[in-house]
């Protein structure tokens, strides 16, 4: 199969999804003739021009809010945030508007918004630059939120938020885009809200996402070659999270490790030991450990934000304990 | 240019639709009838009156926490209104929105809304929208003086400006956010000025009357359809009444209020509408009953509504 970066996989998404319909149109940033600050809607502006191609003041409220007067209008706009750490600038149209406008009104609209936006840190970009919001998102009703780990899933995944008629938040990693990986020629979609098992083991399970599942992987090879077979489940969309296959896989491991990059304190990792402790606990041989981010922002020398954040070290480490039956 | 007699009489009918409906909600208030809390439009009916005069059925509003004379003067009726007001399943939004979130696509009501300024960039977006599929629809966007100091508007009014979207911004200036009074936390007097800041025209009208606040709207109309961006249009008025319901207005002198109860806009209307030969003494009468009688059935539709189904209010999340 030929190999895609993600973020040409994401901008193939974009590509398609125009062309299959003339209402799909894409704001944001330094998107048209510069591409993108990432390169994901490099050369689409010459193909779709500067109707469907909009570049926007840096104004996040004022275009995001625009997003949403325009999806629930008959149009379907594809919001680029050239760092997802200035979504708490929109946040209010996001939440209070976007998020609760189909409800609120009973019905009468629809709300087919996508908003894209980078997370993510192991680049030493400091504490305004390495923010995760996924679970800040999760946690509204309202909102799917998507999370892609590969090229694979990056297009499949983006063109479905594209086609749904509610607000998806679609949260690609900033370590990913450079990362290459097989995307077939033919048309393809994900399902919003299907988890995968990347990996099959039986002796415990980790639930991870996005970048954190090419740690999980490595250090599930570590782990299997001292006899520890790990199976490791990536949640893909983190809201609408995928309850069953979480449940599924604890009962066959009886062992539960959550890894995400982001802060631990009321995250998507809090939320799924809470489903596995109201859902699961009698399957469950040991405590659940999360290998989260430390509760700080972040810092900027790399020696400082390697202390802060997850690494296939402390993964294998609390795979071990958990194994050991030992407490986090 | 004149202005047609029907368009005339059509303007002084919701400006007593806006009017009677207020009062009832006013005193069905009062009397522990209506759940939450209402804030009304009482005094500013001309403002909602002349715009949705200007406007064609498929152009788009938005609204704000003060938003019964906007969804009414678009064209709302009142039976669902109340019937929403009411927390009643027929309401137009279910019984889910209430007073400060009703919402009708169908009349291009694309909601009121409870927080300030939050309808600014919805509005700017459904005139994008207009504007990419060639509808030729206009976006009237109504805030207040206060949504007007929010970054909200401020970056919403750039991008229509730049981009030439057909929106007009009404900003209804009664003075008052809650209790502040807003020229204390402002350094302007007009917010029409801020129009230039933005590259686009910016005038000041006096909102309690409905002929100059349709004429001044019409043109912005116009203005946005032919393609030649956004208006600022900023209405001088005053609330009768306090923020909300229940309120204690200790913070307006008294002298001013009954300065702007002077300054009454709707049987100044009438008269010259007589006066002009538009209507007759019977005539108009007849409009008021008429107005009358849509409101004592709305209010037994409301009554006689069911109440919603509990296990609704789990459903309607997701499209």
């Amino acid at each position: 199969m030929r190999e895609l970066f993600y973020n040409q996989a994401l901008g193939e998404a974009l590509a398609e999804e125009m062309r299959r319909d003339k209402n799909v149109v894409l704001w944001g940033i330094d998107i048209g003739h510069y591409g993108g600050a990432n390169g994901v809607t490099k050369g689409l502006f010459e193909e779709f021009g500067s109707e469907r191609i909009m570049d926007m003041p840096i104004a996040e409220l004022g275009y995001v809010g625009l997003g949403v007067g325009a999806a629930a209008t008959g149009i379907r706009p594809v919001i680029e945030l050239q760092f997802s750490d200035w979504i708490t600038l929109p946040s209010e149209m996001i939440i209070n508007q976007a998020a609760k406008m189909r409800y609120m009104f009973g019905g009468v609209l629809e709300m087919p918004l996508v908003i894209r936006a980078p997370i993510g840190a192991y680049l030493s970009a400091g504490a305004q630059h390495s923010n995760s919001f996924e679970s800040l998102f999760s946690f509204v009703p309202g909102i799917k939120v998507v999370t892609p780990a590969t090229p694979y899933d990056a297009k499949g995944l983006l063109k479905s938020a594209i086609r749904d008629n509610n607000t998806v938040l679609f949260f690609e990693h900033k370590k990913l885009y450079g990362v290459k990986g097989p995307v077939p020629e033919e048309e393809y979609t994900i399902p919003l809200g299907e988890a995968m098992v990347v990996r099959e083991g039986t002796d415990v399970t980790i639930v991870t996402y996005a970048y954190m599942v090419s740690f999980c992987l490595k250090a599930a090879e570590q782990l299997a070659a001292r006899g520890v077979n790990v199976e490791i489940i990536d949640l893909r969309t983190v809201d609408p999270l995928d309850e069953k296959k979480i449940l599924m896989s604890i009962q066959k491991t009886h062992r539960l490790v959550v890894v995400q990059e982001t802060w631990r304190e009321c995250s998507v990792s809090s939320e799924i030991a809470a489903i596995a402790a109201e859902k699961a606990l009698y399957y469950l041989d040991a405590p659940v450990i999360r290998v989260t981010s430390e509760d700080v922002p972040m810092p900027f020398s790399p020696v400082l934000e390697q202390r802060v954040l997850p690494s296939v070290e402390k993964i294998v480490d609390a795979v071990n304990r958990v194994m050991e039956r030992q407490s986090a | 240019m004149e202005i047609p007699k029907e368009k005339l009489i059509h303007m002084y009918h919701t400006m007593l639709r806006i009017r009677y409906f207020e009062n009832r909600v006013k005193e069905l208030f009062a009397a522990g009838e209506l759940p939450g809390f209402v804030h009304l439009y009482l005094g500013e009916e001309a403002i909602a009156a002349g715009v949705c005069a200007a406007l064609k059925d498929d152009d788009y509003i938005t609204s704000t926490h003060r938003g019964h004379g906007h969804i009414l003067a678009k064209g709302g009726e009142m039976k669902y209104m109340m019937a929403e007001l009411y927390g009643k399943a027929t309401g137009y939004n279910k019984g889910k929105g209430g007073s400060m979130h009703i919402a009708w696509p169908k009349l291009g009501i694309l909601g009121a809304n409870g927080i300030v300024s939050g309808g600014i960039p919805i509005a700017t977006g459904a005139a994008l929208s207009a504007k990419y599929r060639k509808s030729g629809q206009v976006a009237a966007c109504f805030f207040g003086d206060g949504a007007a100091s929010e970054g909200t508007f401020h970056e919403a009014v750039n991008i229509a400006s730049v981009f030439d979207l057909p929106v007009v911004y009404i900003c209804e200036n009664n003075l008052y956010g809650v209790s502040t009074r807003q020229t204390n936390v402002r350094n302007i007097e007009d917010i029409a000025d801020r129009a230039a800041a933005y590259g686009m025209p910016g005038l000041v009208v006096d909102g309690n009357d409905v002929v100059a606040v349709y004429e001044a709207v019409r043109e912005a109309v116009e203005r946005a359809r032919r393609g030649e961006g956004p208006t600022l249009i900023e209405c001088k008025t005053y609330r009768w009444r306090a923020h909300f319901e229940g309120e204690q207005d200790t913070y307006r002198p008294p002298k001013e209020v009954q300065q702007w109860l002077k300054r009454e806009p709707i049987e100044p209307f009438r008269k010259k509408l007589i006066d002009q030969g538009v209507l007759t003494d019977a005539e108009a009468d007849k409009v008021e009953e008429g107005v009358k009688k849509e409101l004592t059935e709305a209010v037994e539709f409301a009554r006689t509504s069911p109440l919603p189904d509990p296990e609704t209010a789990l459903e309607g999340l997701w499209a």
